[in-house]
């Protein structure tokens, strides 16, 4: 319990008759990279609330790095939050907030190199006010940062930043997470999480309905793998005998094939056995895109 | 402590950024001058210094501005922040909701005392070279009248964070803290007035007209001023009033403490019990 960086309980949020949260239960291990996956009022940013203590569960039980964050306020100090869309007080410099920030979180040593880290170096004596999106979402990156925290909690971390930021947003995640930091980050772009989360959370009008890897995920859910090809004149024969539950559609030299995960290998091996009738191979296993969407219509019960 | 100075250091940069702080001061200042420029002609036979005729005529001035100028720093602080998405972001941090509070008073009151200091002190200094009375006389009497400003303002900064921790939206922050300026500087003492003509005496008793003064910072702050100076309350012509008044300095200092702690509660408790 006490090795465990966040566990909920049964935990439900309701506002009024809304239900925001209802019945969640999971836990969060040290240096997990966890993606928390859900439409736009699925309950992602009710559960990063409760877990900083600003709202109470209505039901249930929770405890973040081993304290109730309800009762107090001292596990805040090793929590960065990233909110979604995060806003800053337009008069004051970037250099002048995060200072701010980092005495509040007793790191003033670190306002210098952070905003280097994101970037901000030369722009830390402007006001943020005449700052873009990608450069407030930065600087909200960098005080997320702050104090070296135990639990991160990002709510749509990467809109707004170009690629090569994302990188080195994405980098600077995983050197957090070597050294046992948990991330729990919620996003709408599945595909950039597909290799940067161990585990994600599928979230569903206020109900957790999945949790777990990727891979388990793809079990769970027996989505076809998807193969494209590029065949020649002899392919028709392959066809005839390909193992059965294959779906095939052809289209001028391109075939597409799904097949159940299990029978994957049989697959490959019938289709290597022909030495000449498949030119080219391309296998993508079900995305993360199609799990959600697999989850969402029910598939997960 | 280090949390709720560090809100406090960034309000008052935030003041200096926006220019607020200098706005105020100012107006405060420019205000002060041309009022008591205005008021000295007349004063003549009354046997008042200038100073003096300055602190009254400034008085009924704070009155009217310094509550204004409190609260339209302090309706804001809670809502608007909530509003602008900014709150948020602050109370995943280490803080207790009161020293947000605490912290926003501190750092609104410097920025009001700079101005009220800076903008009566200006005009004030002004006043006396020019008058020729030399500096050592009445100001004692201004320097408490200025002090006593500064407690009014805090005493509206307290209230205006109360309301700014209950209302939801901030249109309705600004209309509630409109209306109790509007309460507190004009219509509780024109209904008290009208009360007292109506009544002659026989429910308002002195001693239930001083407790009706004391519900009213801004009926507490004009009766601080008469009591700290005997030149002023000549100059009004309510010394009569003054030494009457049941209600020692003591009792007014601690009425004026009272309407800066209560709101100040009142707002850290709504503020605790707000749903983000």
């Amino acid at each position: 319990m006490a090795d465990l960086t966040v566990s909920l309980r049964g935990v439900s949020r309701h506002f009024g008759r809304q239900i925001a949260v209802e019945d969640v239960s999971f836990s969060l291990e040290p240096g997990q990279t966890v993606a928390l996956v859900g439409h736009n009022g699925a309950g992602k940013t009710t559960l990063m609330k409760l877990m900083l203590g600003l709202i109470r569960p209505s039901g249930g039980t929770l405890s973040v790095l081993g304290e109730d964050p309800g009762r107090g306020f001292g596990a805040r100090r090793e929590i960065g939050f990233l909110p979604e869309n995060v806003a800053f007080n337009p008069s004051l410099t970037a250099r002048e907030l995060l200072g701010f920030y980092a005495r509040l979180k007793g790191a003033r040593s670190e306002v210098g190199p952070l905003l280097a880290q994101v970037g901000l170096e030369e722009a830390a004596n402007r006001r943020v006010g005449t700052y873009s999106k990608g450069m407030r979402q930065r600087l909200g990156l960098a005080q997320a940062l702050l104090g070296s925290p135990r639990l991160l909690l990002l709510d749509e971390p990467t809109t707004g930043l170009d690629p090569s930021l994302r990188l080195s947003f994405y980098e600077t995640i995983r050197t957090l997470g070597s050294k046992g930091a948990t991330v729990l980050l919620s996003s709408h772009a599945l595909g950039e999480l597909e290799q940067r989360a161990d585990r994600v959370l599928i979230m569903h009008r206020g109900r957790l309905l999945a949790d777990g890897t990727i891979g388990e995920l793809r079990r769970l859910a027996e989505l076809p793998v998807r193969m494209r090809l590029r065949v020649n004149g002899s392919w028709p024969a392959l066809e005839a005998a390909l193992p059965p539950g294959t779906e095939v559609t052809r289209s001028d030299g391109i075939v597409d094939l799904a097949c159940p995960a299990p029978r994957k290998m049989e697959v490959i091996r019938h289709l290597a056995s022909d030495g000449t009738a498949v030119k080219d191979m391309e296998i993508t296993p079900p995305s993360l895109d199609e799990l959600y969407a697999h989850f969402l219509r029910g598939g997960g019960e | 402590m280090n949390a709720t100075l560090a809100i406090a250091g960034k309000e008052i940069r935030e003041g200096l950024r926006n220019r607020w702080i200098v706005a105020t001061t100012l107006l405060l200042g420019l205000l002060a001058l041309t009022l008591s420029f205005l008021g000295s002609a007349p004063t003549g036979s009354t046997g008042a210094r200038a100073l003096d005729v300055m602190v009254v005529s400034l008085s009924s001035l704070t009155i009217f501005l310094i509550p204004l100028i409190a609260l339209l720093l302090s309706h804001d602080a809670v809502v608007g922040e909530a509003e602008r998405g900014t709150l948020l972001l602050l109370l995943s941090y280490p803080v207790a909701r009161w020293q947000v509070i605490l912290g926003k008073f501190l750092g609104h009151l410097v920025i009001l005392a700079i101005a009220t200091i800076i903008g009566y002190g200006a005009a004030g200094l002004a006043l006396s070279f020019l008058s020729g009375d030399g500096f050592s006389e009445g100001w004692a009497a201004f320097g408490r009248m200025i002090a006593n400003s500064i407690g009014l303002g805090a005493a509206f900064l307290a209230i205006g964070y109360a309301v700014s921790a209950l209302a939801r939206e901030r249109g309705v922050a600004a209309g509630i803290a409109i209306g109790i300026w509007l309460l507190f500087a004009l219509v509780y003492d024109m209904v008290l007035l009208g009360v007292l003509v109506v009544d002659q005496g026989a429910v308002i008793t002195p001693p239930v007209l001083n407790a009706l003064l004391l519900l009213n910072p801004a009926d507490v702050y004009r009766l601080l001023n008469l009591a700290g100076s005997e030149g002023a309350a000549l100059a009004t012509g309510m010394a009569g009033l003054a030494s009457d008044s049941a209600l020692p300095a003591p009792v007014l200092v601690s009425a004026m403490i009272g309407w800066i702690v209560f709101p100040l509660a009142l707002a850290s408790m709504l503020f605790s019990r707000r749903q983000l």
